[in-house]
């Protein structure tokens, strides 16, 4: 399953490092963050229930970059 | 220009730095010294900075150090604790004025690009129960709803006009600014600007099928493929930031510490002092920044001129592309069949493609439509009567009284007419009244109009070889490959024949090139994604060919194959210039820096000067009208 979500962020290399920490997320199989249209696109693993998996991605991208949201 | 279009978090950092600077200005013309001096000036610090200051904490906290913000906390910090109070607020300062313009234009250049983009629909018209127009979101339209657009108003959903006739600009589409005519039946695409006339339009699909919601999802979702550029950029900011911050270390103790054994004064306030300078200099915004920055400019500058490309990665495919290899109908034939001439007519021209159309009135084969295309005058089918058609072989009817013929050779054979066979290359139209030959019509699709020029074009933008394949007969891909003067034809090639010349193609190129494949997206997705890049033109309203195409031209005019290819070029080469100019100049000032002949003004210049420089050229990537 894929889903794109809008995302804030102020810098693009700061959303490289969320789209490295989005990968790290267990349940994600791919995620990408586009920061010219401030969006991030992820791909679930089988059975991952995006209403679970993405509180963990916002929680592991607010770890490398304090000052970013995800609108889920 | 109210507030120049900031957002609420810029003004308030446009605030801050006024404030700061004010505050800087007014602290060193003050006649203060020492510990008073060190407090007053923290004021400034901690308005400029404090946010810094935070987020290195929570950098460091997190595990996560070699950030910009800890670089600036600890040059500026250690900066204040050498003494240098005005050069350290002055580094905070400029680095904040630096993101905030960093912000502003990508802020800007965003708001630019979704403005070129700006062919979503917000709306569609619904005629309510009074007949009262009632506005309605795209989405929840059903396929089959009649929906109303207006003059002025976007057709919001794919459809087909059931009443009404309007002029339609495609130019958000296509980049086409020549307006298209529509009337009742005509199938309709959306995202077309209805410029005269109210169309009552049957939906054929849903809003999140249509040709618009493909458009977008497929540019907004461009860059999650990324280019080799990006890619070394990603990997060279991981290993260059630690490696800068070693190396400031290094250059803060080593120096004093081979000084002192040697028995000179270590001089330690001096190295730490260059090693804060090499700590600014290393940031490794701009080119963070700039060359996503480029690429997304490049796409969107390309898709306002009806070319969508899939991905950076294609865009940089297509600026290496050296061989292109043609399907030859759609692509740079019409893949429509008209009168190219009449031989050997008995009567005149006129009157023969008069008689031709008149007994071919009653079909609707393409031929007998070109004819009557050709013929460009309303036919009066009630001269016309017994009608005969003998299959394979053409038309007998009477027309005016005279029993008229019109077919092949075979026919001509069976009313015994002496027929006169033809030089040209197409298909044949013998004609014979009363028995007698009366001449011949020669039907044949037609080369597009720029076919000549783009196959020029893409000499230009630096193609080595062009190849043309088609499943015609010999005779006439060796006409039209002469005609637009490319280098290799193949004929009478089936489907899969051209997926097996496409591979031998692709071993016959030198490394380092590229090779693209053009065809109209139908019959050809197999060949498509076995290209190293694959460009479907025509594709409005395909969606077999947006789906296996890497890059879509919107129309069918082959010059867009070379603009795409030369928007490519001058996107790639912003990114290589931004590249080289960023890493130079960061490369000399780090050596300058560390030799100690550059101090902490060039090192601003190094960081944020730099960074401004690159995104107002990545900027350009935009620009590419008038390539």
């Amino acid at each position: 399953m894929k889903k794109v979500y809008k995302i804030e962020v102020d810098c693009a290399n700061c959303a490289n490092k969320m789209e490295e920490a989005a990968n790290r997320t267990p349940g994600v199989k791919h995620a990408s963050v586009n920061f010219m249209t401030l969006k991030m696109s992820v791909e679930f693993d089988e059975g991952a229930v995006p209403a679970q998996v993405m509180p963990h991605v916002l929680a592991n991208c607010k770890k490398v970059e304090d000052d970013c949201e995800i609108f889920f | 220009m109210k507030g120049f279009g900031m957002n609420k978090k810029q003004k308030r950092m446009l605030g801050r730095i006024l404030l700061s600077a004010a505050l800087i200005v007014i602290l060193k013309l003050l006649p203060i010294e020492g510990a008073l001096s060190f407090a007053l000036f923290m004021v400034p610090y901690l308005v400029i900075g404090y946010d810094i200051l935070i987020k290195a904490g929570k950098g460091v906290r997190n595990r996560q150090p070699f950030d910009e913000n800890f670089l600036m906390a600890v040059a500026t910090v250690g900066a204040i604790a050498l003494g240098d109070y005005v050069e350290g607020v002055a580094v905070m300062l400029f680095y904040q004025i630096g993101e905030l313009f960093q912000s502003y234009a990508v802020g800007k250049s965003r708001q630019n690009i979704s403005e070129l983009m700006d062919i979503r629909p917000d709306y569609a018209n619904i005629e309510g129960e009074n007949g009262e127009l009632v506005q309605v979101d795209p989405d929840e339209v059903e396929v089959g709803s009649v929906i109303v657009v207006r003059p002025g108003e976007k057709v919001p959903i794919d459809g087909v006009i059931v009443e009404g006739e309007a002029t339609l600009n495609t130019s958000a589409l296509t980049g086409e600014s020549v307006p298209r005519d529509a009337k009742a039946g005509d199938e309709v695409i959306s995202g077309c600007v209805d410029m005269s006339g109210l169309l009552k339009i049957r939906t054929t699909r849903e809003f999140g099928e249509s040709t618009v919601s493909k458009i977008l999802d497929l540019v907004e979702n461009a860059s999650s493929k990324k280019s080799s550029p990006e890619n070394f950029i990603t990997k060279f900011a991981r290993v260059y930031t630690p490696a800068v911050c070693y190396g400031a270390v290094a250059l803060a103790v080593v120096p004093p510490v081979v000084r002192m054994v040697m028995g000179y004064a270590p001089m330690f306030s001096e190295w730490i002092l260059r090693a804060l300078t090499f700590l600014v200099i290393s940031c490794p915004c701009a080119l963070v920044v700039s060359i996503p920055l480029s690429f997304f400019a490049g796409i969107g500058g390309a898709s306002r001129e009806g070319v969508l490309v899939k991905g950076s990665n294609y865009l940089e495919t297509l600026s290496k592309t050296k061989v292109v290899v043609f399907d030859k109908t759609g692509t740079m034939t019409q893949g429509v069949f008209e009168v190219s001439g009449v031989h050997h007519a008995q009567i005149d021209e006129a009157k023969l493609l008069e008689y031709a159309a008149l007994a071919e009135s009653y079909s609707s084969h393409p031929i007998s439509l070109s004819l009557q295309r050709a013929h460009g005058k309303p036919l009066d089918k009630a001269r016309v009567s017994d009608v005969q058609e003998i299959s394979g072989n053409g038309v007998l009817a009477t027309v005016d009284g005279k029993r008229v013929a019109v077919g092949n050779g075979k026919l001509m054979e069976k009313v015994g007419a002496a027929y006169k066979p033809c030089g040209g290359v197409g298909t044949v139209v013998h004609v014979a009244i009363d028995g007698a030959y009366a001449g011949h019509i020669l039907i044949a699709d037609q080369l597009k109009p720029h076919a000549t020029e783009a196959i020029a074009a893409l000499r230009r933008a630096g193609v080595r070889k062009t190849v043309m394949l088609t499943g015609d007969m010999d005779r006439v891909a060796q006409k039209v490959a002469g005609e637009l003067a490319i280098d290799e034809v193949y004929s009478e090639l089936l489907p899969a024949d051209k997926v097996a010349k496409v591979e031998a193609l692709l071993e016959q190129k030198k490394p380092g090139e590229q090779l693209a494949f053009v065809g109209d997206g139908i019959n050809d997705a197999p060949v498509l994604s076995r290209a190293d890049i694959g460009i479907a033109m025509g594709a409005l309203g395909s969606d077999a060919a947006i789906e296996a195409a890497d890059v879509v031209l919107m129309d069918d005019d082959p010059l867009k194959i070379a603009k795409a290819i030369a928007i490519s070029k001058k996107c790639l080469r912003i990114v290589y210039e931004n590249i080289v100019f960023a890493i130079g100049v960061k490369a000399v000032c780090l050596l300058l820096g560390a030799l100690g002949l550059a101090g902490m003004w060039a090192a601003i210049f190094a960081d944020v000067g730099v960074m401004v420089i690159a995104v107002l050229n990545a900027i350009r990537a935009l620009r590419v009208k008038n390539l």
